[in-house]
C-alpha cells in the first residue's frame, strides 16, 4: 500500500503505522510538529527497512494545509492509495466546560477540519480509481453520555460523515473504514482511570489494518467494545441520566 | 502532562519486579523530555527487582520512559544505532535479529529499556568475553539535574558519561542511547547443556567453556550440601553459523500467563527442593545439544508473563553478588555454606564467570564469580541479606543494585569503597542540589530529597 498517514506520531497512529512499515507498505507521514515527524520517520525508516520514509506538514487545525501536505505525499510515493487518520484532540469534560475556546478548538480538529481533509483526500482517491480512507473516531460517539458531552459529540458527528462517505463512495471504489477504538492505554488516556477491558495499542493496530485489508467500513478496537456500545446503545435514558458513566 | 498507575500495582504505590511496593506514581508520554523535567528519577519496565526504580521518600512522581520507544537512526555498514531510551530489548531483537544484528548483551528478561540497561550497566551470558551494555554505548543523551539536555561520551563530558553507565539513573534522566549491535551469522543459537554434578566441576566447566563459548551460565541447585553441593546444569551458546540454523526466522513465541499471586507458602523448603531435583533430572542424558530458539536460550522465564506472582502477596528479592577471582573456589563454596546454613531456599540459583570490571564508576561486573538468588520475602529476609554481605564484604566483592532491595548503607559502603566516593563527587559536581534520587538512594546513599 502507499500510505499517506496522518497522526503516525504516538498512540495507536504509531502502533499502525509501525505495523505498516513491517510489512513492507510504503509510508509518507503528515503533522504539525516538524521534530516529532522526523523521528517517526526516522523510526519507520528502519522498522521497515525498504525506502526512506518522509513528511510533511500538515495541521488539523489549519485546512489551508491539507491540500500540500496531500500533493507532498502524492509526490513523494509516486500516487497515494490508502490515507490513515488518527490524529484527534482529547480534553477532559471538565476542561472543556471551563474553556471555550479549547472546547472549540476541539470540535473544529476533531468534526469540521477532519471532514475537510477526508473531502481533500477523498477527491484525490477518487480521482486515481479508489482506495482506502481509515479515520478513528471512537466509542465516545456512539451514545450521548455525561463524562464525553462534547468529545463524544465531535465523534458522533465524524461517524456519520464516515458511514455516508462508505455507503456513497463504495461503488467508486472507495473504500472508507470507521475505527471506533475503546479505552486503549496511549500517551492519551494515560491521565484517565483504566477500565478492566482496556486494551494496548499494538492489538487494536492489527485489529485495524486487518480491517484496512479486508475494507470493513466499522470496526470496534479491541473487539469486545462492539457488545459494550451494544448495551450502552440500548440502554434507558432514566438509566444513563443516573449513571455518571 | 498524564500521570498513571502501571498495571496490577494498587492503586497509588509502583513496585519494582519483585513486588515491594512504596507510594509512588508514574508520568507516562512518548515525549521523554517534557515530563522528565521536574521529576527526580525516571524508569523503564519496572524489572529491577527492588527499589531502584521508585521515587525517593518524600516524593511520588517519577517519569517512566516505555513509551519513548523510536529507533532514530541505524547504520547497516557500522550495527550502531541511536534509539530513545524506552526501546525494550525485545523489539530491538524482533527488528534486528533477522537482519544479521544482535544486542551486545542479553538480559534474563527482553521487558528492560535501553535506559534500564544503561543505568544497571547490565550483564549477560558473555560478561566473560563482551563485558557489560556498558561497554558498547558510545554516546548518551541526558537531562542532567539543572534542566540541560546534553550528550555525553568517552570524548564528550566523559566523566558524566561514566558515572552513569551503571549510575542507577542517579546522574541524570536518561533520553537516548547510541549503541553498537554485533553482527551474527544467524538469528538462532547452537546450545549445550551438561549436568554438572559438584561446585568445584561447576566453576571448572564455566572456566574450560569460556575461551570456546561466547554465552555461558549456569544453574545450581543451592539446596545440595556436602558432596553434591552445587550440582547443577551449564549451559553453553553461540549463534549458530547460517549453514548450522533453519532457513526461517525465529518465531514470536507463545506465552502463558500468571493469572494470580500464589499463596506465600507454596514455596518453601521442600517445593523447592522437588522443583530444583525436577530441573536437575530433567535432561537425560549427561550433554545434550540443539538449536535454540534465542528467546528461550536469554530469556527462559519470559514464557511466563507475570512470572513474580508465584512468589504470592508478600513479593520477593534477589540476591546477586559477585566474588572477586581472588577469593577462589573456596571464597565461592563459603558462600554456599553460608547459604545453605541460612536456609534460605532458593527457587533460581544462577552461577556464571564474570570477565573484567568496565568503564562504568560504580558499575557491578568485577572479574570472578556472580551468584544469584532468588528469595521470598520472609520475616527472615533482612537477617539472611546482612549475613550474605558479610561474607561477600570478607570475600573482596559486592553486589548488584539492580537486584537489591534489603542491602544496608553500611555494608555498601564498604563494598564499594573509594569508587562510590569518585562517583558521588562526579555526581554532586553534575547535581549539586541533589535533585535526583531513587527510593534505593535514599536507602544505601542516604540521599534525602
Amino acid at each position: 500500500m502507499k500510505v499517506a498517514f496522518l497522526g503516525a506520531t504516538k498512540g495507536m497512529g504509531r502502533a499502525l503505522a509501525r505495523q505498516m512499515a513491517e510489512r513492507g507498505d510504503e509510508l509518507f507521514l503528515l503533522g504539525r510538529d516538524a521534530a516529532e515527524l522526523e523521528k517517526s520517520a526516522a523510526d519507520l525508516t528502519v522498522r521497515g527497512g525498504s525506502g526512506e520514509v518522509g513528511f510533511a506538514d500538515c495541521d488539523l487545525q489549519r485546512p489551508e494545509s491539507f491540500a500540500p501536505a496531500l500533493d507532498a505525499a502524492e509526490a513523494a510515493l509516486g500516487g497515494l492509495d490508502t490515507v490513515v487518520v488518527t490524529a484527534g484532540l482529547f480534553s477532559p469534560q471538565e476542561d472543556l466546560e471551563a474553556d471555550a475556546a479549547k472546547a472549540r478548538r476541539l470540535l473544529e480538529v476533531n468534526f469540521t477540519h477532519t471532514v475537510l481533509f477526508c473531502e481533500e483526500a477523498r477527491k484525490r482517491l477518487l480521482a486515481r480509481g479508489g482506495g482506502k480512507l481509515c479515520v478513528f473516531s471512537s466509542v465516545a460517539g456512539d451514545r450521548g453520555r455525561k463524562p464525553v458531552a462534547i468529545y463524544g459529540a465531535s465523534k458522533a458527528g465524524l461517524s456519520y460523515y464516515l458511514e455516508s462517505l462508505d455507503h456513497k463512495f463504495r461503488e467508486d471504489g472507495l473504500v472508507t473504514v470507521c475505527v471506533k477504538p475503546g479505552f486503549v492505554k496511549t500517551g492519551m488516556t494515560a491521565g484517565l482511570k483504566a477500565p478492566p477491558i482496556a486494551g494496548e495499542p499494538e492489538p487494536v493496530a492489527r485489529r485495524v489494518l486487518k480491517a484496512i485489508d479486508r475494507g470493513t467500513p466499522l470496526v470496534y478496537a479491541p473487539a469486545i467494545w462492539r457488545w459494550v456500545m451494544l448495551a450502552i446503545r440500548h440502554t434507558p435514558r432514566f438509566v444513563m441520566r443516573r449513571i455518571g458513566f | 502532562m498524564s500521570v498513571v498507575t502501571t498495571n496490577r500495582d494498587a492503586e497509588g504505590t509502583l513496585a519494582g519486579w519483585g513486588r515491594l511496593p512504596v507510594p509512588g506514581r508514574e508520568v507516562v508520554s512518548e515525549n521523554l523530555e517534557a515530563i522528565t523535567r521536574d521529576v527526580p528519577l525516571s524508569r523503564g519496565l519496572g524489572r529491577s527487582y527492588g527499589d531502584s526504580s521508585l521515587p525517593p521518600p518524600g516524593r511520588t512522581l517519577v517519569a517512566g520512559s516505555r513509551l519513548a520507544d523510536r529507533i532514530l537512526a541505524f547504520d547497516p555498514e557500522t550495527g550502531v544505532l541511536r534509539a530513545e531510551a524506552g526501546l525494550s530489548l525485545g523489539t530491538l531483537s524482533r527488528i534486528f535479529l533477522s537482519r544479521g544484528w544482535a544486542p551486545p548483551v542479553f538480559t534474563g528478561t527482553q521487558y528492560v529499556t535501553l535506559g534500564g540497561m544503561v543505568a544497571a550497566d547490565v550483564h549477560g551470558k558473555n560478561h566473560h568475553l563482551d563485558g557489560s551494555f556498558g561497554d558498547h554505548v558510545r554516546r548518551l543523551r541526558l537531562r542532567v539535574a539543572d534542566g540541560r539536555v546534553l550528550w555525553c561520551s568517552p570524548d564528550e563530558h566523559p566523566e558524566l558519561f561514566f558515572a552513569t553507565l551503571g549510575g542507577m539513573g542517579l546522574t541524570g534522566h536518561l533520553l537516548e542511547v547510541e549503541v553498537a549491535l554485533h553482527s551474527i551469522p544467524s538469528p538462532w543459537i547452537l546450545a549445550e547443556s551438561e549436568r554438572i554434578p559438584d561446585l568445584d566441576s561447576f566453576l571448572e566447566g564455566l572456566r574450560r567453556a569460556a575461551s570456546e563459548w561466547p554465552f555461558t551460565v549456569g544453574w545450581i541447585d543451592c539446596l545440595k550440601t556436602g558432596r553434591h553441593m552445587g550440582r547443577g546444569i551449564l549451559n553453553r551458546g553461540r549463534w549458530a553459523e547460517a549453514d548450522e540454523a533453519p532457513e526461517h526466522p525465529p518465531a514470536k513465541k507463545w506465552r502463558l500467563t500468571v493469572p494470580i499471586d500464589f499463596p506465600g507458602w507454596i514455596l518453601g523448603r521442600w517445593s523447592v527442593g522437588i522443583f530444583n531435583e525436577f530441573y536437575y533430572r530433567k535432561q537425560l542424558r549427561r550433554q545434550v545439544r540443539t538449536i535454540a530458539h534465542p528467546e528461550s536460550f536469554f530469556h527462559p522465564l519470559d514464557v511466563l508473563r507475570d512470572w513474580n506472582r508465584i512468589y504470592g502477596p508478600c513479593g520477593f528479592t534477589q540476591y546477586q553478588c559477585v566474588i572477586p577471582k581472588a577469593a577462589g573456589v573456596e571464597g565461592v563454596r563459603r558462600f554456599f555454606d553460608l547459604l545453605t546454613g541460612l536456609g534460605a531456599p532458593s527457587l533460581l540459583t544462577v552461577l556464571k564467570d564474570l570477565g573484567e570490571e568496565g568503564r562504568g564508576m560504580l558499575s557491578f561486573p568485577m572479574a570472578g564469580t556472580t551468584i544469584n538468588l532468588d528469595l521470598p520475602v520472609r520475616s527472615d529476609t533482612q537477617a539472611v541479606v546482612d549475613r550474605l554481605n558479610e561474607c561477600v564484604i570478607d570475600l573482596g566483592g559486592r553486589i548488584y543494585l539492580a537486584k537489591d532491595a534489603f542491602t544496608r548503607a553500611e555494608h555498601f559502603r564498604v563494598m564499594e569503597g573509594a569508587r562510590l566516593d569518585e562517583w558521588q563527587q562526579v555526581r554532586s559536581r553534575w547535581d549539586p542540589d541533589g535533585l535526583l534520587a531513587s527510593a534505593q538512594s535514599a536507602r544505601i546513599l542516604g540521599d534525602q530529597i
